[in-house]
């Protein structure tokens, strides 16, 4: 087998249950805000994703997040989406995040403009997210653009993708996990999951498929801070299954004991999710809840994690 | 006076390669194709004349009307009942080619196939014209090697 492309690639090729979490946005050109979530995060994650404009909301972009993660010793999983960029530009940051030293990328078509707070942007979408994770494998396998003009030095990244198991048309969602496998997808996170149920008949169909054990799954585990955030969630996220059961639980406790029945739904998520076949680690994610995450890593037994070792 | 308009025209096309917002004038019978494809799969499809078709690919479901033109299969963003997350009172189109692949005979695996980049230079021409003369044949030339090269 071919030497490790990242911290991460060692790890999920181990029988390590790995354990990756999303870097809160940065609004502004300070790096010290990138600098604090990585003290954070640092030794407690095994790798940290940085977002590209989530929710369609421009932020402090994730290539530099990337960059900056590294400086601090953190391992970045720099996110790419279609809305922002034609296929000229997507190449060139994934050229760009590679020349800085980032090891992995996970590649999305990413959430539309009218969800962000420039509705009347000009979305982009000229490559959709197959189209980039085949386009990412050509730059680092074959060596060259998507135009067939070779690069002087290709880039060494693993290359992730997302899926969500949990949004129609249920039943074609396993067979894009393929189609994204098959395009080149070397790593999958999925969506925030709430509905234990799904994420198994998904996996069961992705085993009929074949596709269990090709890619390692790290499952999306939401550590919500309040019942108002469930509800947030629900009504303001697309794509996001609730199920009923979650919200009431959440509601049905005072809110100042919202933040602990968070952790404990995590936590419950963490544990149920290691069981299941195909599934390699949980992708840890919140909203302005740092601790409720701290204190799920910590309530789960994921502590204390490998040391990190940067590939050279 | 007219032969500097002429130059001038001339001049203009060459510089602006971007593609045309509409079809580049086409005369004879290559309109009357690109009229009755035009009248007869808006009318069925409600068809976004993309000039690289794919409909058998997606259940009949025309793909350029998903607000992201996902030619490979739903975004995340899908409601829960199934509508589209941007146009919210429209269904999505990848629920739809889902449902249209399973009552279709044939082409059902189609689904499956990863469909190349789009060729945006193709927009409003004639997909019927550009499969004759094979000009939808064309893809980015590393997306053709590197899949020349997977196939061994």
């Amino acid at each position: 087998m071919s030497e490790p492309r990242s911290h991460l690639d060692r790890l999920l090729r181990s029988d390590t249950f790995v354990v990756t979490a999303e870097m809160p946005t940065v609004d502004g050109a300070d790096p010290a805000a990138v600098l604090r979530a990585a003290e954070r995060l640092r030794g407690r994650v095994d790798a940290v994703n940085c977002t590209d404009n989530s929710a369609a909301h421009p932020h402090l972009s994730s290539v530099a997040a990337g960059h900056l993660l590294l400086d601090a010793g953190v391992e970045p999983i720099v996110q790419l989406t279609c809305r922002d960029r034609n296929r000229l530009a997507l190449q060139a940051d994934l050229l760009g995040a590679a020349a800085l030293g980032v090891r992995n990328v996970c590649l999305m078509t990413g959430d539309d403009v009218t969800a962000g707070d420039h509705p009347e942007a000009k979305p982009l979408y000229d490559l959709d997210s197959i189209h980039l994770i085949r386009t990412a494998r050509i730059l680092r396998d074959a060596g060259t653009y998507l135009s067939g003009r070779p690069l002087d030095s290709p880039p060494n990244f693993l290359v992730g993708a997302v899926e969500n198991p949990f949004a129609p048309p249920l039943e074609f969602r396993p067979m894009r996990l393929g189609k994204k496998i098959e395009a080149g997808a070397e790593f999958i996170q999925t969506q925030i999951c709430f509905d234990l149920p799904r994420l198994r008949l998904f996996l069961a169909r992705a085993g009929d498929l074949g596709l269990l054990g090709r890619v390692p799954i790290l499952v999306g585990v939401f550590v919500p801070r309040s019942a108002r955030a469930v509800r947030y969630l629900r009504d303001e996220v697309p794509g996001i299954d609730v199920p009923e059961g979650i919200l009431a639980r959440m509601a049905s406790v005072p809110e100042e004991r919202q933040w602990e029945e968070g952790v404990r739904i995590a936590i419950e998520i963490v544990e149920e999710v290691r069981t299941l076949p195909g599934v390699r680690g949980v992708h840890l994610m919140a909203i302005r809840n740092e601790e409720g995450i701290d204190a799920v890593l910590e309530g789960a037994g994921l502590l204390p994690r490998p040391a990190r070792v940067p590939v050279g | 006076m007219l032969a500097a308009m002429r130059r001038t025209r001339r001049y203009r096309t060459r510089l602006d390669r971007r593609p045309p917002a509409t079809a580049p004038p086409v005369r004879g019978p290559r309109r009357v194709l690109l009229a009755l494809e035009r009248r007869s799969k808006e009318a069925l499809f409600d068809c976004r004349m993309c000039g690289q078709c794919i409909l058998h690919s997606t259940g009949l479901s025309c793909p350029m009307r998903c607000p992201k033109n996902l030619r490979n299969g739903p975004c995340g963003g899908v409601l829960q009942d199934g509508r589209c997350e941007v146009l919210p009172d429209r269904p999505c189109v990848w629920v739809q080619a889902w449902e249209g692949s399973r009552r279709l005979p044939l082409w059902r695996d189609h689904l499956l196939h990863i469909q190349k980049p789009v060729d945006w230079r193709l927009q409003e021409t004639s997909s019927w014209e550009n499969l004759l003369t094979r000009r939808d044949a064309y893809a980015p030339p590393g997306w053709v090697a590197y899949e020349e090269g997977r196939r061994g």
